[in-house]
């Protein structure tokens, strides 16, 4: 089937759960990952300081009016930079609204992703040659893709693979059923990957299914699920790295559970507090994915009170360079909202341009004048 | 019984609690409506009143809450579901279509779906993609549901009342522009609108504006400035866009003979298409003017930062009137 998680932890209705760095920062050496050397994850600790750090930026950015929605991953940072460092840079990101971290880890510039936010499409045009999707905002609705996008693939020969990333909630649409089915009767190379958050919007994981597990559901799929510790960057990296071999291998699809915690509110529109315990939220905080990783990397030697301060101080000036880049973005234009609606623009569409754009400039002559429209 | 200023959340809110107290086959559920009350807390305070039996979240899927709701129609209870936003609604559309809609006629009458789908509707409060699309052209084209969209908070409640009692299914449409706009003062005691008629928002002698939601404000703020112009505007709130009340269509543009119908919808196969071969066919010899349309573009409704390019407002309505004026 693939590697020793694979083995070891799915097609068995238990809940295990794949760990390799505890809360504490205790490092289990026998099922570490080769590549996962003590520079790689302090490299890979330095990338979630800065996602933090731009996910901060961004909250701020929407209270003071400069971004329009925002929805925050703190918390759920190993998860997104493990599983995508186990990625080829051709290989499909399929994002549900909550993957700030894999979205800029696979190619897309941090000012792209919050021009999203920011309310313009641009957000969603990566460089050339990143392969992510837009972002999906009806819930569950992407998953399927990453099926067509991973199955388009396998067909033409490419050495490309799909991620899904989706939360517990997904998990509860019907598209979920045959997005997990057709990747299994079809075997196309595709991860699943729940951020297994517990909560969608209000409603807790437990209102989403009866299951024991999410992992579990993978099962009467036929291909494997597991339940991993989604704030463990080595567990992650590491079931991801064998999913990613199985896939090209083209032994089929895998699910990933990656249990964790939404430590902000689902979005910044949202207020959290209103359904969730204070006590729950700081239960969680000694989870924190960023934490046992500083346990871990002090005990090396690699890191400090003062590294961090370090780490933060180096990536400041970047931050608010980005943030003034993506505040400087120019708005939308009437071609803009037009232009991009077919290949061609059609004859009624072009008339409505042209009808949009005179009578915009009217509206600027009338109020130049102190007027209404008389 | 005493009057209350509300809102139109605030409107819905009490509507929906009154019908829940008087017959206890209303059940209120959808995702986030229990605990939370809605994310716009229309469904505030329900679950505490009335239990988790009949206000409560639901596992996040559309297609299972409509679904189910047709199951629980058709023995006996009375659903009313939330989509959370008009774009989600997608995802439960095909059960809305296929069954909701046409159960009365495959099964000759057998079974019936007396249920109320409520849905957050159109823009104009800067929300994230899929959160504010304008899709009621697209369910009055179904044969079999109804389709309709309060703009007062008086209206709201009366509306929403008539939609629990309806023996149809009914997909009601709250223009979340106008949520928490204005407070309206709104009866304690319980009053019905009935589904389908049109309301005089303000009469007039030389062009009728037809439209609904949010958009009977711009037409109301339009109607304030061709005044100054010398232009008498009348306004009427269709309310219902299935069915439409040609009834009133019909005798207020009889009365003005110009008729400017406006909606943030896209244009083509809107609204008011339907609406304008409504006169066309009736009063074609009676009209001074082309009717104007002023609606939406053909497009997707862009990210926030494009959407005033998007929406109609004042300005494009007293451009119609204008030119439906010769002006």
């Amino acid at each position: 089937m693939g590697g020793m998680f694979l083995e070891k932890y799915t097609d068995r209705l238990n809940t295990d759960m794949v760990q390799i760095l505890d809360q504490e920062g205790n490092l289990n050496e026998s099922l570490r990952p080769a590549e996962l050397t003590d520079e790689v994850v302090l490299e890979l600790y330095k990338k979630m300081v800065f996602c933090r750090m731009c996910n901060d930026r961004a909250n701020k950015m929407q209270r003071s009016g400069r971004m329009g929605t925002f929805t925050s991953i703190e918390g759920q940072e190993a998860l997104q930079l493990g599983s995508e460092f186990a990625l080829k840079k051709q290989d499909w990101i399929v994002p549900a609204f909550r993957e700030l971290a894999v979205m800029w880890a696979h190619g897309m510039p941090m000012e792209k992703i919050y021009q999203y936010w920011i309310g313009n499409e641009w957000g969603s045009h990566p460089p050339p040659g990143v392969h992510i999707l837009p972002v999906s905002i009806p819930v569950g609705s992407q998953m399927v893709h990453g099926v067509g996008l991973s199955w388009a693939a396998k067909l033409q020969g490419k050495d490309e693979i799909a991620v899904n990333y989706f939360g517990d909630g997904a998990t509860s649409e019907g598209d979920f059923h045959e997005a997990m089915n057709f990747a299994g009767v079809f075997k196309t190379p595709t991860i699943f990957i729940c951020q297994n958050n517990q909560y969608a919007i209000s409603t807790p994981r437990g209102i989403q299914t009866a299951s024991k597990t999410i992992a579990q559901k993978a099962l009467g799929y036929g291909f494997p699920g597991v339940l991993v510790d989604g704030n463990d960057l080595f567990a992650m990296y590491a079931v991801t790295k064998e999913a990613e071999v199985r896939a090209r291998k083209g032994d089929g699809p895998t699910f990933i559970e990656a249990y964790t915690y939404r430590f902000g509110d689902h979005t910044t529109a949202d207020d959290s507090t209103k359904y969730r315990d204070k006590m729950e939220v700081e239960a969680w905080r000694p989870k924190d994915p960023m934490k046992r990783l500083q346990l871990y990397l002090g005990k090396k030697g690699l890191w400090s009170e003062k590294v961090e301060e370090e780490i933060r101080a180096g990536f400041q000036p970047e931050v608010d360079a980005i943030t003034e880049r993506a505040i400087a973005l120019p708005g939308q234009t009437v071609d803009e909202i037009f232009d991009y609606t077919y290949a061609e623009l059609p004859q009624a569409l072009a008339e409505q341009k042209a009808y949009l754009k005179a009578v915009l400039a009217k509206k600027t002559a009338v109020q130049a004048k102190g007027g209404a429209n008389g | 019984m005493a009057n209350q200023a509300l809102t139109l959340v605030g409107a819905l809110n009490l509507a929906l609690k009154q019908e829940m107290a008087r017959d206890p086959g209303v059940m209120v559920f959808g995702e986030d409506v229990g605990v939370e009350g809605g994310v716009f807390r229309v469904t505030e305070g329900l679950q505490k009143l009335y239990g988790v039996q009949r206000c409560f979240d639901t596992p996040l899927a559309e297609a299972g809450i409509i679904g189910t709701a047709i199951g629980l129609a058709v023995n006996g209870m009375k659903p009313v579901v939330e989509m959370q936003f008009d774009g989600f609604f997608m995802e439960g559309i095909a059960q809305m279509v296929d069954h909701a809609a046409r159960m009365r006629n495959r099964s000759r009458g057998a079974f019936t779906v007396p249920m109320v789908v409520r849905i957050p509707f159109a823009g104009g409060i800067k929300a994230l993609e899929h959160h504010s699309e304008s899709m009621e052209a697209f369910f009055g084209h179904i044969p079999g549901l109804k389709v309709v969209i309060p703009s007062t908070p008086f209206d709201a409640k009366g509306m929403l009342i008539a939609a629990i009692r309806d023996p149809d299914p009914v997909i009601f449409l709250e223009p979340k522009r106008l949520y928490r706009a204005f407070k309206q003062e709104v009866p304690e005691e319980e009053y019905f609108i009935p589904l389908g008629k049109a309301a005089l928002i303000q009469d007039g002698t030389d062009v009728t504006l037809f439209a609904y939601g949010s958009m009977v404000r711009e037409c109301q703020k339009a109607a304030i400035e061709a005044h100054k112009m010398g232009i008498s505007c009348m306004v009427v709130d269709l309310r219902s866009i299935s069915p439409l009340d040609r009834e009133a269509i019909l005798y207020s543009v009889e009365k003005t003979g110009r008729v400017v119908v406006v909606h943030e919808a896209a244009r083509t196969f809107g609204a008011a298409g339907e609406i304008s071969t409504i006169i066309y066919d009736r009063l074609y010899g009676k009209l001074k003017a082309p009717i104007e349309r002023v609606t939406g573009f053909d497009i997707a409704m862009p990210l926030l930062k494009g959407e005033d390019l998007y929406l109609v407002d004042s300005f494009r309505v007293l451009e119609g009137i204008k030119k439906v004026m010769g002006r």
